[in-house]
Order: structure tokens, then C-alpha cells, then sequence
């Protein structure tokens, strides 16, 4: 039996993979670097485009289960271009526009192979696209190794830096270890239920004979294992500090925006699709991961004294603020889901616009950038200047970061809706903690200047502007972002 | 819409102050003028609406604005007042139109007027947003809108202090949001909606008792905070004393009653059960902050801290009134709440110009023997001082006894014992309050001056413009209260439509 596949509804991820093909040739060939960032930028481009065109036509949805074989089931498709699926697409080939600027100076001046850098980039998005319109768990496993395994090699791409390898090394082992608790887990799920598929998978698991439901809840929890690694969620989170400094800034942004967006798509996913009716069993593991993420991300945040750990343990504390709706379980999880969706979006914007505003701060051969080297920043160059403040303050969630404040708001309300007062509370007492640091980094920035002002080049200056811009409109009109959410995960 | 034009004009001429200087508003000069004709202006757009309110109809919201704004979270763009906002809303245009009155004249010591001008319209914003929003969300939003604000104007222009000051105020008033956006939005949720006159209107109906009691508790921590409420307050005394004078009466004034508002514009109506349950605790914590208020007054040798720290007795008076429950109790915390921002308003514009002159506001260093010396300053500084010990005749007065009498009878589901002992403590609070301000007046304004010879300026017209209009309002509520409690008291018994 021969299973038809929609090639129009896979788009984006083709164009990503035929642009990472094209790309290598390309630097095969000669052609000079900016061109290949040119070139990529531009299949990146076309990939948005295809993702916008679907978004305004019919949903699709392939690779389905042979109307034949299916048995009185539901149709069960491994690749389903929903409005979750198109939002999170549009999200992640934004992010990597912006990663894909921010590259181009620390290509040269770091002096990293380029032909091989885009590659890598491409194929990672590829599987970051794919896992986020997966539908079967055999399909999220193999697009979250796509995501990752070309990962460890961008990481590990300054070779004559030790840092760099030891955190190649360790993203590695941490990788392989979570991915193997998660195909065990898996391979539970699929010995109770029969079912690879998430529709086949939550139906099998909604009428479980009791003496299976310590299987099933066993499987449900060592699948979560593998998403929290991607997130970065305690205690999956120590491979982030070394792997962020270790890694050139941006593969740093990536990992912490596009790689991120797509660990919270699948384990929303996950959980939402294939096992909502264990709420009762991964509700509360994950709201202990979420308070204790947010907690230990923000103290560890507090005594870091360079930009990049800084970023690092923030980012880990923000993965906790969005794990933390999702641990209302089955109760009001299409709010929640929302919810993190919500947050992921806003995030995205703001963290990448302070990664830009490092990148353009940091010096050719300096690393890590020490969080002093900011003083005065806003005098010595207004835009970055103002921009790093106001994206702090958005990363704290104070006015004037009006869509900071509201990324918490809806955190807040669905962790409060799904009766989980006690997180909400946890919640409260970390916004206090992060606030600290961001606003000590934003008072530097306004501080007496001191040294002499870089030059970030063009790109890395449109990737602030465009990240800032970003910033501005959301926090004027939050609710575009709230109303897309809203509408894509009802 | 009135109120969307009060909050537009000062957002535009903040916005307007973006410009570089060399093209707009260049000198000093012209920008003070620049910030007194905004905040003039405005202050105008907030007595006009005054003038337009009904007041027959107080309990109703008026003036209203109501959008859609996110449809999602249910979430809407709605203003309005209702007698016991409209109060506030004059009060924090006034306070800020004399805040730049006298900044023109007496600019903070740091310089850079162009943004402290900037910081204090969006402060502006901020709070009179706060008193007209009508919309949970919409509410924490403005409240929010604040902190930065004012964390800068304690930053940049503060005392020797500032920094540990300004940090430890926003971290403090933070983590009250933080508990307070949970503790809103768990009653919001469960209610199914996040209008507050929808709130109100219905009483808490639809919400368990243990969720009310969750929400209230967590609102009045938040709220709390800000208010202050003792053990919450020690952020205050040290960023009332670092602020530069504008930073002062407006936290003073301003900002602390955001915090009373919000337990009676939001905690008590939308969860009276909750409010039956903590009302003890928190009247307890009332008590404990007026004593501990004035004893720490009578320990203070700096003239601001000791202001400082007399607002957080004044403000356990009004927390009292809250928490006996009664329309009586409510009246005068919303009473107290003016008065208290007039007449500590008053009293730090005055520690300014004592500072600014004194160079110091060490009450030792300073010396006695004012009303020789500058009989003026003295004179008003008496008078203040007078007020703010609760003579009978001035603002003072009304707020703190009708919150005695209110504890005297509280709401019939509470401890009368319990609340008649908060009373007599009260009452030993209030003796305590003119011991403190007595023995300032004894040590500066009376005795022999340090320096018989030095020559003290007297008071600009600009301090005298400043003052004026406090101590004139701070009198006609003295002499007649009823121009307040007439417009509070309709929305305070509609308030208390489900607790009776």
C-alpha cells in the first residue's frame, strides 16, 4: 500500500534542507562568504514565504495512516500543518533570520569555516521545523536528533578553543543520555498502547486497564525527560552555562530561542495531543520542574558577572516561567498551552534582541563579554544602548516592556486558572529575583561611559533594529501576539 | 474618554521630550514652564471632569471608556471613577502640578531636568491610571507603570543613599505585584471575569470560600506593600528619605495610596468572605504599624525619615478603617487617604525647602529657634506638623477618629473584643503621634537658633504656590468634612451591599 505525501505542506523543511545542500556545494565552489549568508538568508526568506502561503490556504496534513490500515481509528498524520504548527514555523525561520545575521560578522571575525557553519544551521532548522509539526513519537524523536545533532557540531566549530569542545562534549552526553531515558520511555508508551501515533496514543491511554496505568505513567514521565533537556529545565539545565559561553554567540541565540521554541512546541505536543488524560502524572512533576528551573536559573543568574552565563541561567529561569502552565495538567490545558505558547513567542523577541546587542558589543578574539563592558553603553552607542535596557526591562516584565508584563499576566492566569496557586506564589517571589539582575545590567548601561565604542556592522545593527522594532510594536499591542496564540491553539 | 485625554497629554509631552534638546525646550528655564503648563493642563482636564461628574449618582462609574481590547483573555480597555476614585484622581493631578511648580523654581540636585521632567509625567501616567482603570489587567498594568519611573528619579537624583534605596523599593514593591497579580487573577478566574465593577457588583458570588480567602490574603500582601503595612514597609523609610522632594511627595502622596485603593477598590468587593476571614490579621497588623509608626518617629534625628516613618502610622490608620469592614471604617480610610497624602505632601514639600536651606536634615544640626530665624518656613511647618498630629479642625483629624469609631462598632462577623482593644491602641498610637510631632516642633521651629547670625532665605513665590493649595485644602476638608465623605460614603454602602 502506497502512502501519498503532500510535498507542498512539508515546504518550509525541504527548502531548509535543499538551502543547507546548496549552501555546502556553494562554499565548495568558492563562492565568498557573505554571499552564503546572503544565500541562506534569502532560502530563509522563501521558506517564511511558503509557511505564510500555507497559513492562508486549506490545512494539510500527510502522511497518513492508508485509509486501509487505519481499523475504525482516527486518521492519525505524522505531519500536520495546523495553525500551532504554522505559527511555531513562522517563529522559528524569524529567529533564525535574525541568528543568521547576527553569524555573519562572528564568521569573520572568529574565523569559523562558513560553508560548513550554514549547513549546520539549515539542518538543525530543518529538524526544529519538522518536530514542530510532528504528530508521531517516532517522528518528534527523529526531528529533535535532527535538531540536535548538527548542534554539537556548531558548538564545537572554534576547534582550536578548549571551552568550546569540553561544551561540544558536554551538550553531547547530556544529549544522548535524555534521548535514550526518552526512547525507554517511549518504548513503554508504546508496549501499553500499541500506538506511535499522539491520536492513537491518547485514546489507547485513556481506556488503560489499571494494572498498566504504573507503565504508562512511568513511560509519560521518562518522555518528559527528553523535552527538558531541549529546554533547558532542571535538571537537564547544566550543559547550558559551558554550551552558551563555550559556543559562538549565535549558536548561543539559537539554542536558546529556536532550539528552545521547538523542545516547548514538542513537549506541548506531547502532552497535549498523545497523553492529556496522565495529567494527574505529569502535571505535577512538571510544575516541580518549573519551580525549580525558575528558582535555580534566577540565584544562579544573580552571581554571574558576564553577559553570555548571565543570558545563560536567565534563559534556563525563563524556560521555568513557561514549563509552569502546563503543569495544570488535563484541567484548562488548552488555556495553558496557550499560555506557554504565549510566553515562547514574546521571549523569543526579547531574548534575541539582547543576544544582538552582546554580539555587538563583543570585540573580535574577546569572550566572554564581562557584564562592566556595558557601562555607558547608552552613551557611547544610543541604540544598543537604549534597545539592551528596554529589553531587559521586557525580560523582567516591568512598563515600559509592556509585552513582558503580559507574557507574565498570561503565564500567571493559567497556572492560577489550573488551580496551582502555590507556583503562581514561586512565581511571584522569582520575578522579584530576576528583576534584580536584569535591572543591575540595565543601570550599567546608563552608567559613566567607559571605553570605546565597537562597530557591529550592518547586519548585527538590523538585527537589533528588527528585534527592537519587534519589542516596540508588542509592547503597544500585545494582544497581536495574545490573538494569534489564541487562535492557533484553540 | 475625558480620562484617555488626561493620561494622552502627559504621555505626548513625554514623548514630545524625546526630541534632542538643542531643538525643543533647550534651557531649564523653559522646560519647568514646560512641566507646569502639562501637569497645569492636565490638572484642568482632572477638575473639569470633577465638574462633569454626577454626583448624585457617585456609586455609578462614570465618564467611562469600554473596548474590547484582547477578546482571548477576556480582557477590556476600561476607565471610569466613581466616587471614591475621583478624589484620588484630582489629588495626584494636583500633587504633580505643584511638584512642578516647585521643581521649576528648586530643581533637584543632579541636573539633567529633561529627563526627571519625563520620568515624572510618566509617573503622572502611571497613577492616574492606576485610580481610573476599571479592568484587573488594565489596573496591574498602570500599576506596574510606576516602578521604573520612580526608581529612577530615586537613582539619579536621590540622597547619599540612592542606590541601595532605589533597590531596595522596587524589589520590595515587585514582589508585592508579583503576589498580587496571582492573588487578582486567581479571584478573576474563578469569577470568569476581569471587570472590576463586574467583580463588585456581584459580592464574591460564585467564589469558594477557600479561594477568596487564598485571593484576599495574597491581595493584601501585595497590596500591602505599597500601602505600607508593617512588617511590609521597610523599604519606605529609606526611599522616602533618599527621593529628591518631587520623589517624595509623590511616593508620600501618591503612591502609598495605591495601595489602599486597591484593597478597597478591588480585594474587599470582589472577595468579602476573604476579606471577613483576614480582617483581624490585618487589622492586627494596622495596630502594630501605627505604634511602631510613632515609636519609630520619636527615635528618628533626620527631619524626612521621621516624615517617613509617620506615614507608615497614618496609613495603619487607614488600613484599620479597611479592615473593620464597616461603611464607617471604609469612609475613613478613603478620607485618611487624602488627607494624608495633603498633608504629608505638604510635609515634604517643607523638609525640601528646610534641607535646601539648613543644607542638612539632621534635626541636631538644624537647631531650634525657626520661627525666629525664618518664621514663614516655621509657621507653615507648624502647621503641617499640627495637621498631621490630628488636631481637630484639620484634615487629619477625620480620617484617624472615624477609623477609631469604625473600630469601635466593626462589621458584625468580626471580634468586637478584639477590634475595641485594635481601638484603644489605636487611640494610644494617636497621643504617641503628637508626642513625635510635638517634640519636633520643640527642637526646630522653638528654642535658640545654633547661629543667631546666619540668614535663612525666605520662602520663593514658587514654595508659597506650592503650599498654598495644600494647606488651604488641607483646611476646607478639616472644616467641612463633608465635601469628601459626601462623595465616598454613596460607593462605599454599595460596596458593602453583600457584606451586611
Amino acid at each position: 500500500m502506497i502512502q501519498g505525501i503532500d510535498y507542498l505542506a512539508t515546504l518550509p523543511p525541504i527548502l531548509c534542507a535543499v538551502a543547507a545542500v546548496v549552501v555546502l556545494l556553494a562554499d565548495a565552489f568558492d563562492l565568498p562568504r557573505r554571499w552564503l549568508g546572503a544565500l541562506t538568508c534569502g532560502f530563509l526568506v522563501a521558506a517564511l514565504v511558503a509557511v505564510i502561503a500555507l497559513a492562508a490556504g486549506e490545512r494539510r496534513r500527510t502522511f497518513c495512516v492508508p485509509s486501509g490500515l487505519r481499523g475504525g481509528g482516527p486518521r492519525s498524520c505524522s505531519y500536520v500543518t495546523d495553525d500551532f504548527t504554522l505559527l511555531f514555523q513562522g517563529l522559528v525561520l524569524v529567529a533564525a533570520v535574525i541568528v543568521v545575521l547576527l553569524s555573519l560578522r562572528t564568521i569573520d571575525t572568529e574565523d569559523l569555516p562558513a560553508g560548513e557553519y550554514h549547513f549546520l544551521l539549515l539542518s538543525a532548522l530543518v529538524g526544529a521545523l519538522a518536530l514542530v509539526a510532528a504528530r508521531d513519537l517516532v517522528t518528534l524523536v527523529v526531528a529533535l536528533e535532527t535538531l540536535s545533532l548538527p548542534v554539537f557540531a556548531l558548538v564545537g566549530l572554534r576547534r582550536q578553543d578548549g571551552v568550546a569542545t569540553e561544551a561540544a562534549l558536554k551538550l553531547f552526553l547530556v544529549s544522548v543520555v535524555s534521548t535514550a531515558v526518552m526512547l525507554f520511555g517511549i518504548s513503554l508508551l508504546y508496549g501499553v498502547t500499541g500506538a506511535m501515533h499522539l491520536d492513537r496514543l491518547s485514546a489507547g491511554l485513556h481506556g488503560l486497564p489499571a494494572d498498566l496505568k504504573p507503565v504508562a505513567s512511568a513511560g509519560a514521565i521518562l518522555v518528559l525527560a527528553g523535552f527538558a533537556f531541549k529546554v533547558a529545565a532542571v535538571p537537564f539545565h547544566f550543559w547550558a552555562p559551558d554550551v552558551y559561553q563555550g559556543a559562538p554567540l549565535p549558536v548561543a541565540a539559537f539554542l536558546s530561542v529556536v532550539s528552545k521554541a521547538a523542545g516547548f512546541a514538542g513537549l506541548a505536543i506531547v502532552v497535549g495531543l498523545g497523553m492529556p488524560s496522565l495529567g494527574h502524572v505529569w502535571g505535577p512533576v512538571l510544575a516541580v520542574l518549573a519551580a525549580a528551573t525558575m528558582t535555580l536559573g534566577n540565584l544562579m543568574a544573580l552571581r554571574q558577572g558576564t553577559a553570555i552565563r548571565l543570558l545563560a541561567w536567565s534563559s534556563v529561569a525563563q524556560s521555568g516561567y513557561m514549563l509552569a502552565p502546563l503543569a495544570v495538567g488535563e484541567r484548562r490545558l488548552p488555556e495553558a498551552v496557550a499560555a506557554t505558547v504565549a510566553y515562547v513567542a514574546l521571549y523569543a523577541v526579547m531574548n534575541l534582541g539582547a543576544f544582538a546587542v552582546v554580539a555587538a558589543v563583543q570585540r573580535s578574539g574577546e569572550t566572554p563579554v564581562t557584564l562592566d563592558r556595558f557601562r555607558g553603553l547608552a552613551r557611547r552607542d544610543p541604540l544598543s544602548g537604549t534597545a539592551l535596557a528596554f529589553f531587559l526591562i521586557c525580560l523582567a516584565g516591568l512598563p515600559p516592556g509592556v509585552m513582558g508584563l503580559f507574557a507574565k499576566v498570561v503565564v500567571f492566569r493559567a497556572t492560577v486558572a489550573g488551580d496551582v496557586t502555590w507556583l503562581a506564589v514561586v512565581m511571584a517571589v522569582n520575578t522579584v529575583i530576576g528583576l534584580y539582575y536584569y535591572l543591575a545590567w540595565a543601570v550599567r548601561v546608563f552608567g559613566p561611559s567607559e571605553g570605546e565604542a565597537t562597530r557591529p556592522g550592518l547586519a548585527v545593527r538590523a538585527a537589533i533594529a528588527a528585534t527592537a522594532a519587534g519589542a516596540l510594536v508588542l509592547s503597544v499591542a500585545p494582544q497581536l501576539v495574545l490573538s494569534a496564540v489564541a487562535a492557533a491553539t484553540a | 474618554m475625558i480620562f484617555l485625554l488626561m493620561m494622552a497629554i502627559p504621555a505626548c509631552a513625554a514623548l514630545a521630550l524625546l526630541v534632542p534638546g538643542a531643538r525643543l525646550l533647550p534651557d531649564d528655564a523653559s522646560l519647568g514652564r514646560f512641566g507646569i503648563l502639562v501637569s497645569g493642563a492636565t490638572l484642568l482636564v482632572g477638575l473639569s471632569a470633577a465638574t462633569a461628574f454626577d454626583y448624585s449618582h457617585a456609586s455609578r462609574a462614570q465618564l467611562a471608556v469600554n473596548r474590547s481590547w484582547e477578546p482571548s483573555l477576556g480582557l477590556r480597555f476600561h476607565l471610569g471613577v466613581d466616587g471614591i476614585s475621583l478624589p484620588l484622581v484630582v489629588l495626584t493631578a494636583l500633587l504633580t502640578f505643584l511638584c512642578f511648580l516647585y521643581t521649576h523654581r528648586h530643581p533637584p540636585a543632579g541636573g539633567r531636568l529633561r529627563l526627571f521632567t519625563a520620568l515624572l509625567l510618566v509617573l503622572e501616567i502611571g497613577m492616574l491610571g492606576t485610580f481610573v482603570a476599571l479592568d484587573l489587567i488594565l489596573f496591574f498594568v498602570f500599576f506596574e507603570v510606576v516602578l521604573i519611573p520612580m526608581f529612577a528619579v530615586i537613582l539619579l537624583w536621590g540622597g547619599p543613599g540612592r542606590r541601595a534605596a532605589a533597590t531596595k523599593f522596587i524589589l520590595y514593591t515587585l514582589l508585592g505585584s508579583g503576589l498580587l497579580l496571582a492573588g487578582m487573577l486567581l479571584i478573576a478566574v474563578n469569577a470568569g471575569t476581569l471587570d472590576m465593577t463586574e467583580l463588585a457588583r456581584r459580592h464574591g458570588a460564585g467564589v469558594s470560600h477557600g479561594v477568596q480567602v487564598a485571593g484576599f490574603l495574597l491581595m493584601m500582601l501585595g497590596f500591602g506593600v505599597k500601602a505600607p503595612m508593617w512588617p511590609l514597609h521597610t523599604w519606605l523609610p529609606d526611599a522616602h528619605t533618599e527621593a529628591p522632594t518631587a520623589g517624595s511627595v509623590l511616593l508620600a502622596g501618591v503612591l502609598l495610596k495605591m495601595g489602599t485603593y486597591g484593597l478597597v477598590r478591588i480585594a474587599l468587593p470582589s472577595a468579602p468572605d476573604g476579606a471577613r476571614s483576614c480582617a483581624l490579621a490585618l487589622g492586627l497588623l494596622a495596630v502594630i504599624g501605627i505604634v511602631y509608626g510613632a515609636l519609630a518617629c520619636l527615635a528618628q534625628t533626620d527631619l524626612k525619615r521621621m516624615i517617613a516613618y509617620s506615614s507608615v502610622g497614618h496609613m495603619g490608620f487607614v488600613l484599620l478603617g479597611i479592615a473593620t469592614l464597616t461603611p464607617v471604617g471604609v469612609n475613613a480610610a478613603l478620607f485618611g487617604n487624602i488627607a494624608h497624602g495633603l498633608i504629608t505632601g505638604l510635609l515634604f514639600f517643607l523638609a525640601g525647602s528646610i534641607k535646601e536651606r539648613y543644607g542638612t536634615g539632621d534635626l541636631e544640626r538644624i537647631g531650634g529657634g525657626m520661627l525666629g530665624t525664618a518664621p514663614r518656613l516655621a509657621s507653615f511647618l507648624t502647621f503641617a506638623s499640627v495637621a498631621s498630629l490630628g488636631l481637630p479642625g484639620l484634615a487629619g483629624f477625620w480620617g484617624e477618629m472615624l477609623a477609631l469609631l469604625g473600630a469601635y462598632r466593626p462589621d458584625a462577623g468580626l471580634s468586637r473584643p478584639a477590634f475595641v482593644t485594635f481601638m484603644a491602641i489605636g487611640g494610644l498610637g494617636a497621643v504617641l503621634t503628637a508626642a513625635y510631632f510635638l517634640r519636633l516642633l520643640s527642637r526646630i521651629t522653638h528654642g535658640r537658633p545654633r547661629d543667631a547670625t546666619a540668614v535663612i532665605a525666605a520662602p520663593s513665590a514658587y514654595e508659597y504656590a506650592a503650599w498654598v493649595p495644600l494647606v488651604a485644602l488641607t483646611l476646607l476638608v478639616g472644616l467641612w468634612p463633608k465635601t469628601l465623605l459626601a462623595v465616598t460614603s454613596g460607593p462605599v454602602r454599595a460596596l458593602f451591599g453583600g457584606l451586611g
